[in-house]
């Protein structure tokens, strides 16, 4: 597996949440994604972008295109040095929320990518890397 | 080191005649298909690919094919299998046109060191290492090759499999014959809202006659394409569901929450109905001959 | 901040959103819908959203709460124009959009609101069928 790019963007505000979605949207496109994949990925971006911000307390995305063999891919990794989360099981159940989603953000971005992975602390923060192939 | 290496490229200068008559001769015994057009080609490429080795290998190191001196060689290696895959050329024979080269280039060897086993030994374990790199680099792009026609072979078939038909005005008809994967659904998936958007149909019959098994995979997969459709404004109709599969859906516990119909022609009644549209007899026949 | 406007057609409020939703933008819109509402006394709210690339979890809500607000005041909310890839879209991340009334495009939104408004009875045994 090659690694095309590699790219970091700031994530702190609503208007990062925007700003991510166009880069996700870009990067997608360049990597030949179709339109139905461009918006699953967006949309994912977009959900764990929100979780950031709000329950991270802010932190940083990076995007990387992939590529192994044929396929090409994009894989986002959002971090955040915020208070992590406590228990994972719960927090990836359906209609479970802390804030005021629909508690489909974290369970909703993981069925909308091929790869999904997530790795907290409490106390020292949270890791969410997803990835989506052609 | 660079008098080691050295010593096969010299005997290719030297001999490049005689190199070419006997590679072609090994490569013409191997081959099962002839043709004066194939092996004029064949001739051709490899005049081609011994002044590119004479001139990559004059620079480069010949342990790694994967340098940047090595490029020409490399792409000259990809045109070829590219040809012979698109051709239908087996695997073999399109790797044969490299490790044919083996057994000339040995025998050149073996003439220049005769009086020193030694050396023999060390350069024909070399010589045998690149040909056997690029060989297999051959062999890469050949399989490379198929898996593009292969995948555009499957895009297209499945394409082919998914046409919309427009019923009536405003009722647009989805029949599905055969195996319903994740692939093939999404493609179904988007198609049938693509025909949705542009036609502003508000009604979508899918007609699963042709569908052999329903299992509760397609179910799920059923089950969102009506969802998607519902939420850009369209209602589904299911048709053609066969007693059998009637059977397996309730044995499964399946809900599939959709209005269902047991032929197309139910499914068209109903759909006339709700967009407030009538067929009915007409009250004199029409003459034969007339419209 | 930009706002998104609301026109008025008869008793209907329309909306069209033209923008990229950041998040405040959809917690302002709830709001000003529901002022317009009682205000202009509508009977219906179309909201289009054919412009909209993505509609993530919280547009998700924001339409949902649109709906629901806006049925305890007596109208009704219809959402046109979804393109596919979005309704594929919301279908796996699991936003079903119960209780939001959809239609193809404005033209069949207006008609859908005027028929519900006409035979509210009617509405829900349509549903039901």
């Amino acid at each position: 597996m090659q690694i095309e790019s590699d790219d970091r963007m700031p994530l702190r505000t609503s208007d990062d949440v925007v700003r991510v979605r166009q880069a996700v949207r870009a990067r997608a496109v360049a990597s030949g994604f179709s339109l139905v994949d461009q918006t699953k990925i967006v949309t994912a971006a977009s959900e764990i972008a929100r979780n950031t911000v709000d329950y991270g307390g802010g932190g940083e995305l990076r995007i990387e295109a992939l590529r192994n063999g044929q396929r090409r891919g994009v894989r986002l990794t959002f971090s955040d040095s915020g208070p992590g989360i406590r228990d994972i099981d719960q927090a990836m159940r359906d209609g479970y929320t802390t804030g005021n989603g629909l508690g489909l953000g974290l369970s909703g971005a993981k069925r909308l990518c091929n790869e999904f992975d997530i790795k907290s602390t409490a106390g020292s923060g949270t890791t969410v890397t997803i990835a989506r192939w052609t | 080191m660079s008098d080691r290496e050295n010593i096969i490229l010299r005997l290719i200068d030297r001999h490049s005649q005689r190199l070419l008559r006997d590679w072609l001769a090994y490569q013409q015994r191997e081959a099962k298909y002839g043709g004066t057009q194939r092996e004029a080609e064949t001739a051709e490429l490899a005049r081609r690919f011994l002044d590119q080795l004479r001139a990559s290998a004059r620079i480069a190191q010949f342990e790694d094919v994967e340098t940047i001196e090595w490029r020409p060689i490399r792409e000259l290696l990809e045109d070829l299998s590219r040809d012979r895959a698109v051709q239908g050329f087996s695997p073999t024979e399109t790797a044969t046109f490299i490790f044919s080269l083996k057994e000339p280039l040995f025998a050149l060897l073996r003439e220049e060191l005769r009086d020193d086993t030694e050396r023999l030994v060390r350069e024909t374990s070399t010589t045998s290492r690149l040909i056997d790199r690029l060989g297999l680099y051959t062999i890469e792009c050949y399989a490379r090759t198929r898996e593009e026609v292969i995948r555009r072979q499957q895009q297209e078939l499945l394409e082919l499999s998914t046409p919309v038909v427009e019923l009536w005005d405003g009722i647009l008809a989805l029949p599905l014959i055969g195996t319903l994967d994740s692939a093939r659904t999404q493609i179904v998936m988007e198609s049938l809202l693509q025909h949705i958007v542009n036609s502003g149909a508000e009604i979508a019959i899918i007609d699963i006659t042709g569908v052999p098994t329903v299992d509760t995979l397609v179910a799920q997969h059923l089950i969102k394409t009506i969802s998607a459709a519902r939420l850009m404004g369209a209602d589904c109709i299911l048709s053609g569901i066969r007693p059998q599969i009637a059977q397996t859906i309730v044995h499964l516990g399946l809900e599939l929450n959709v209005v269902s119909k047991a032929t197309m022609a139910d499914a068209l009644a109903l759909a006339l109905r709700r967009s407030g549209k009538a067929i009915t007899e007409r009250k004199q026949p029409a003459a034969p001959g007339s419209s | 901040m930009a706002e998104i406007p609301i026109l008025r057609i008869g008793d209907c409020l329309l909306v069209s959103i033209q923008v990229d939703m950041h998040d405040r933008l959809a917690l302002a819109l709830q709001d000003d819908l529901t002022q317009r509402i009682v205000a202009d006394r509508a009977r219906g709210v179309m909201i289009d959203i054919s412009a909209l690339e993505i509609v993530d979890s919280f547009i998700g809500r924001m339409l949902n709460n649109i709906a629901a607000m806006s049925k305890v005041l007596d109208a009704v909310t219809v959402v046109v124009g979804m393109r596919p890839a979005v309704a594929i879209t919301l279908v796996e991340l699991g936003l079903g959009l119960t209780g939001v009334r959809t239609a193809l495009n404005v033209d069949k939104g207006l008609a859908l609101i005027r028929r519900i408004i006409d035979n509210p009875e009617r509405d829900d045994a349509d549903r039901e069928r």
